[in-house]
């Protein structure tokens, strides 16, 4: 499933005209960005959180040709199950 | 600070003309959408967000790590995430170079 099927399936359940659905679904994976870009973790009962990791900056090698580089701090996303999406997703054949 | 479903709705509610009531609808059929197509095996992908997909886990023997007792871990189906390219810049973004 991609972002038009969601739309189109949201439109479809929730009665809305498809470009509203747009809008709410755009405006929704927007919020959920601009949280994870202020550093601040989601979380949504039954569903999952989300969290951003802090990576330092570390100097590293190439393994092949031993060269040293330095690799620069990041931050990364990462999403965990939910309780009762990690149950009913394990259960169903 | 912790985004929620209702802070979510909220946003809804305010940018898009519904009740509250309404976009906390909206927000939970939207979320349920989500969900029944991983626990039926499918993977969601939302440009610019990232991507669910559901992986098969072998059984495998195990440990368990407070007794030391040996186990078996079952098969299972696992949901993963991973941040789309267009998250990841826009989350490092805000860190100086």
């Amino acid at each position: 499933m991609n972002k038009s099927d969601l739309v189109a399936a949201l439109a479809q359940q929730a009665d809305l005209p498809q470009r509203k659905s747009e809008d709410i679904v755009n405006l929704v994976f927007e919020t959920m960005g601009k949280a994870l870009l202020g550093g601040d973790r989601i979380e949504i009962r039954g569903f999952g959180s989300f969290t951003v990791k802090e990576y330092d900056g570390y100097t590293g090698r190439n393994p092949k040709t031993g060269d040293r580089i330095s690799v620069k701090a990041k931050r990364l996303p990462f999403f965990k199950t939910g309780k009762e999406l990690k149950e009913k997703v394990d259960e169903a054949v | 600070m912790t985004l929620t479903k209702a802070d979510i709705a909220k946003k809804i509610a305010d940018d898009c003309g519904f009740m509250k009531g309404e976009a906390t609808e909206i927000v939970e059929k939207l979320l349920d959408i989500i969900k029944q197509r991983l626990i039926a095996g499918e993977d969601v992908m939302i440009s610019g967000f990232g991507k669910w997909t559901v992986k098969s886990k072998h059984s495998r023997r195990g440990r368990n790590p407070q007794t030391g007792e040996e186990l078996i871990l079952d098969a299972r189906k696992v949901v993963t995430w991973k941040y789309s390219p267009v998250l990841k810049k826009a989350v490092n973004s805000s860190l100086s170079k």
